[in-house]
């Protein structure tokens, strides 16, 4: 199984050292025909401008057509990447998760913290840095996760997106449960 | 599985935000138009500033921390983190620059430092420090003060590469040598290096500093960040590079905005050279600079820190 982390800005090292140790081939895509060589892909977690702008128009088409037919997991940045809608400031999005997430959330890096919260009825660590909140999920989107009330890891299909870092804790499970979701895509040819 | 503990908590948090800021370009400014200007270009991160390096440099005096007010029209515009700099040892900067709520501070060697023997303790701090190195020894002495992020010092100001080159090479080459000693060695080499033997073996096991290492100090072309990146850097500073022309005047913001956007490509793209080539080909030069070795030792920011 091939799994991208887009690398044009933000933490993919630290993806693609938790998917190593999952035994999954990482390929750092930095380029949109990289893109056409893996099973799934994960967006970091960065400055979603700073992404976009590296993405280009072109970038961002060939981005979108992956993201609307293959596994994707975003995280933070990633996250606010893959909703449809983006509040403060409004931005563009690739569409593949029917959700507004609003940018800064919880006000600077001062406000960014460690919490526990629940992935699927468990207690999980959850990592919150200069983080973005859901603030309306469209039909079809489940919740995986939540800290207090909010939904924090959500899923629609093939597409996955959580407002904290997974990558920064020392727990498998999250990406674990991406890999599956790739893994089942292929068995049923999806 | 989860670390919990207070201490920890706060340091992960700090190191966190860096991780964020990898293969992007911090650029500094010194007014809301040019926070703008880079933000639009693609930084990850703005360094409010009253003036620039090569503006200190040219007009001497006491550097001291920017005017809050400056830093708040900063923070108003952009939605990017903003740092601010506080002197060496000058904690009481630091103090007001968290209760404004800056997302980053850099404790630097730029501004005139406060303290003849002491840095600032930073986790007494809730906000994140990055310091600057010369050497792993002070890398690591930083870090044991708290640093969650290193960056070369380089020779700031000067737009001339040389010195980030020598420190990015010198804390490399200390780290690889470290990997392949002993454990009675790597005593020897505490000392040596006048650090904390816990982070020195630390070092020796991971082959990498426990914070993100970052490049500064007279990066000035895409070439320049793409040097840096290649030789270990994990993201770039561009100080006085991208808004001046020379040391007392500024760039034109059209052509600075272009120079930001192709640095902005170089830190992403620093390891493929026709897109190093293509956002290359089309800047209009870039700031005079001064070259370091024609520099009295007297004038040197670098060796400010200990």
């Amino acid at each position: 199984m091939k799994i991208g982390v887009l690398a044009l800005q933000g933490d993919f090292d630290a993806h693609r050292r938790r998917l190593e140790e999952l035994s999954a081939e990482v390929i750092l895509v930095r380029k949109p025909e990289q893109l056409d060589e893996i099973d799934g892909l994960v967006i970091p977690g960065g400055e979603s401008g700073t992404i976009l702008k590296l993405l280009g128009d072109a970038g961002f088409a060939k981005l979108k057509d992956f993201v609307l037919s293959k596994p994707s997991f975003g995280t933070c940045a990633g996250c606010i990447l893959l909703a449809t809608d983006v509040e403060n400031p409004k931005q563009a999005g690739l569409g593949a998760l029917d959700m507004t997430v609003r940018r800064n959330a919880y006000g600077r890096q001062i406000d960014s913290s460690i919490r526990e919260g629940k992935f699927l009825s468990d207690p999980i660590e959850m990592v919150f840095i200069r983080a973005p909140k859901i603030e309306r999920l469209g039909l079809g989107v489940e919740v995986v996760a939540t800290e207090g009330k909010d939904p924090v890891l959500v899923r629609s299909g093939k597409t996955m997106a959580s407002t904290f870092h997974p990558e920064l804790s020392d727990d498998p499970r999250i990406h674990q449960y991406f890999l599956d979701l790739v893994a089942d895509g292929k068995k049923t040819g999806k | 599985m989860s670390k919990n503990n207070g201490h920890n908590t706060n340091l992960r948090l700090k190191t966190g935000l860096a991780e964020m800021l990898k293969g992007g370009v911090i650029m500094d400014v010194t007014d809301a138009k040019q926070a703008e200007i880079a933000a639009r270009a693609g930084a990850v991160a703005v360094m409010a500033l009253e003036r620039v390096p090569a503006q200190i440099r040219a007009e001497g005096g006491v550097a001291r921390m920017a005017s809050p007010k400056k830093i708040r029209e900063i923070m108003a515009v952009v939605d990017i983190p903003v740092m601010a700099k506080c002197r060496i040892g000058h904690f009481a900067e630091a103090q007001i620059l968290e209760e404004l709520g800056v997302d980053y501070i850099d404790e630097s060697e730029v501004l005139t430092p406060a303290d003849e023997a002491h840095h600032v303790d930073k986790h007494a701090f809730k906000v994140p420090f990055v310091c600057g190195a010369r050497n792993l020894g002070e890398a690591l002495r930083r870090i044991a003060e708290g640093a969650a992020m290193i960056r070369t010092k380089g020779e700031a100001g000067t737009g001339d590469v040389v010195h980030a080159v020598r420190h990015i090479r010198q804390i490399v080459m200390e780290m690889r040598i470290l990997t392949v000693l002993g454990e009675e060695e790597l005593y020897a080499k505490a000392k040596e290096h006048q650090a904390p033997y816990e982070l020195i073996k630390m070092v020796a096991r991971d082959g990498k500093l426990p914070v993100p290492n970052f490049s500064a100090g007279g990066i000035a072309t895409p070439a320049d960040a793409a040097l840096v990146m290649q030789l270990g850097a994990e993201a770039v500073f561009v100080g006085s590079g991208i808004f001046m022309k020379n040391s007392t005047e500024f760039a034109d913001p059209a052509e600075a905005e272009k120079r930001a956007k192709a640095i902005v490509q170089a830190a992403t793209h620093f390891k493929d050279p026709k897109v190093l080539l293509e956002v290359s080909e089309d800047l209009i030069g870039a700031m005079k600079g001064l070259a370091v070795s024609g520099l009295d030792e007297a004038h040197l920011l670098q060796t400010r820190g200990w």
